[in-house]
């Protein structure tokens, strides 16, 4: 009894510190600053799309909105793409080289990737590429790589060899084999590891906050930061910001849940 | 076929980190030559920099309060969300819905929280009578490194609880069974069963968990930006001051090499603790 009394007061206290700030927020989207101080958690008086007229007009959200979306699908596609490969090379190569690519890309799990801001910073002033999207796609790319290798990796090599062989005697290449079965067979996987990608990419502060000071190469999470000094006060327009950077993830969490969670913890085992 | 990977991964991860390592023996402000210094930089984080000393003291603490919290909270729950009914999956999918967020979403949804005015903390604390619990949370000293904590355990801790549930369904039920026809209480059977057979996961989690922590800089850039007085500053946002608004840049490298070698120490020594506990039970 007294088990699950306990079980279950903590199981709710939980779920309502989830739901209560959640609710806040998306409430508060609709309403207008003194009715967010003084009744955080109550049904706006009217459901009035004003702050988010006024976030179109003043706040200017459509660019990095853009924006963020152009880095992110970018980043993870030419990153699924090119750890993919060398997953696929990885998991076929029965040499020392194999081993040894393993390796290389693993040392870069052991390094947070946050130390290399300083030498990234200096690179991408020599190169022209900081206020650039390519940039932010090119050090995201960089960054991801080593864990999606390391879970592509694993992955691949639970591929049963013979599918592989079949197809070799078929005179497949190994280009030929990657895309109709290695591919294939691996859809679940690179999805998963997809949307992994695709979180880190969209919420990224710390380069974006580096390499990106113009205006109209900001991303989301950057235009959330200026938002909380220039409304320092106004936690409507605040909050209607952190919905509209927050709704693509909600949208993707809901149709695609399983491979949502799936991705977001193998990331974490796996890494 | 690995040569695209290879290509940026060297130019863009490999070379950069061996160009910070030369950077941490300079003493370079970006603008003029850089000068080679040796271990200075090192030497003096270690015997001068009370302030680096400060930091590097915060984010152990951070690091041990959110590894301990986070840990047995998302081992409680997921214990208590092991079978998969509707309700269980449905406060899953709930607990999991913070990891979506992204991380300035989350620190600006916290700050309102805090705030000491007309936050949702502080009028429900005095809702209930407790007024002089009603604290200025992210405003003060004693306190900033801990809300910042908090929020961090509030933001994870639905993960872990994913992928407890994923270790713990691993555990055989017969075993469960057996432990109950001898006649063992929850707890004996937790001491027992669950917790050493969990320990490969709690392996996991842990060093996730410790990790991140160490990576921390988002929530603490949105809400406190390190202050007030460095109170709530860990070494990710050291290394990035440092850098980008005292352009001592050399030192910053010095301060990054630092968190390399803590995080690998820290890593290696969880890996023995956690492997030898299990080889004991």
């Amino acid at each position: 009894m007294l088990y699950k009394a306990t079980k279950n007061i903590l199981l709710t206290a939980f779920a309502l510190a989830v739901i209560v700030p959640s609710s806040i927020v998306v409430l508060g989207s609709f309403k207008k600053d003194v009715e967010i101080y003084t009744k955080p958690l109550a049904l706006p008086k009217s459901w009035s799309l004003e702050n988010f007229r006024n976030l179109i007009h003043t706040g200017n959200v459509f660019t990095p909105f853009k924006n963020s979306v152009i880095v992110a699908v970018f980043s993870v596609f030419f990153t699924l793409l090119f750890a993919s490969l060398a997953a696929y090379a990885i998991s076929r190569m029965t040499t020392v080289t194999g081993r040894f690519l393993f390796i290389l890309f693993s040392l870069g799990l052991a390094i947070p990737g946050q130390v290399n801001i300083i030498p990234i910073y200096h690179l991408f002033v020599k190169l022209h590429l900081t206020n650039s999207l390519l940039g932010l796609i090119l050090v995201n790319i960089a960054l991801t790589l080593p864990i999606s290798i390391f879970i592509l990796t694993s992955f691949f090599k639970d591929i049963p060899k013979e599918m592989y062989e079949v197809a070799g005697i078929d005179g497949a290449g190994h280009l030929r084999i990657y895309r109709s079965i290695a591919l294939p067979l691996s859809r679940p996987a690179m999805g998963a590891t997809g949307i992994f990608l695709f979180v880190i990419c969209w919420n990224d502060l710390l380069y974006p906050l580096m390499l990106i000071t113009q205006l109209d190469k900001k991303t989301l999470p950057l235009t959330l930061i200026d938002f909380r000094g220039e409304f320092a006060t106004s936690y409507s327009m605040l909050f209607t910001a952190i919905m509209v950077a927050s709704v693509p993830m909600v949208v993707m969490y809901i149709a695609m849940q399983r491979s949502f969670v799936a991705g977001l913890t193998a990331g974490a085992v796996k890494g | 076929m690995a040569v695209p990977a290879f290509a940026v991964y060297s130019f863009l991860y490999l070379y950069p980190a061996i160009q910070n390592l030369a950077y941490s023996f300079e003493r370079w402000d970006g603008v003029t030559k850089p000068e080679f210094v040796g271990l200075h930089n090192f030497t003096y984080l270690a015997t001068n920099d009370d302030l680096f000393r400060k930091i590097v003291g915060n984010n152990i603490r951070f690091t041990l309060l959110v590894v301990i919290f986070q840990t047995a909270f998302s081992l409680l729950f997921a214990t208590f969300l092991l079978k998969n009914t509707k309700t269980t999956i449905f406060l899953r999918v709930i607990y999991f819905f913070p990891t979506i967020l992204s991380s300035v979403s989350v620190g600006l949804i916290w700050t309102f929280l805090y705030n000491p005015n007309f936050g949702f903390l502080n009028a429900s604390l005095k809702a209930i009578g407790l007024d002089s619990f009603a604290l200025n949370w992210l405003g003060d000293t004693k306190y900033s490194l801990y809300a910042i904590a908090v929020t961090q355990v509030w933001f994870h801790t639905g993960q872990m609880v994913i992928i407890y549930v994923a270790g713990l369904q691993q555990i055989p039920a017969d075993l469960y069974e057996a432990a109950e026809v001898d006649g063992a209480t929850r707890w004996q059977q937790f001491k027992n069963i669950t917790w050493p057979m969990a320990l490969p996961t709690t392996a996991v989690v842990v060093a996730y968990t410790t990790i991140q922590s160490f990576r921390a800089f988002d929530l603490v850039y949105s809400m406190t930006q390190g202050g007030p007085l460095n109170s709530s500053d860990l070494i990710v946002t050291s290394i990035y001051n440092t850098a980008f608004s005292s352009f001592k840049y050399g030192y910053a490298s010095a301060q990054s090499i630092v968190l390399i070698v803590v995080v690998l120490l820290v890593t290696w020594l969880q890996r023995r603790t956690l492997r030898i506990d299990y080889g004991v039970k």
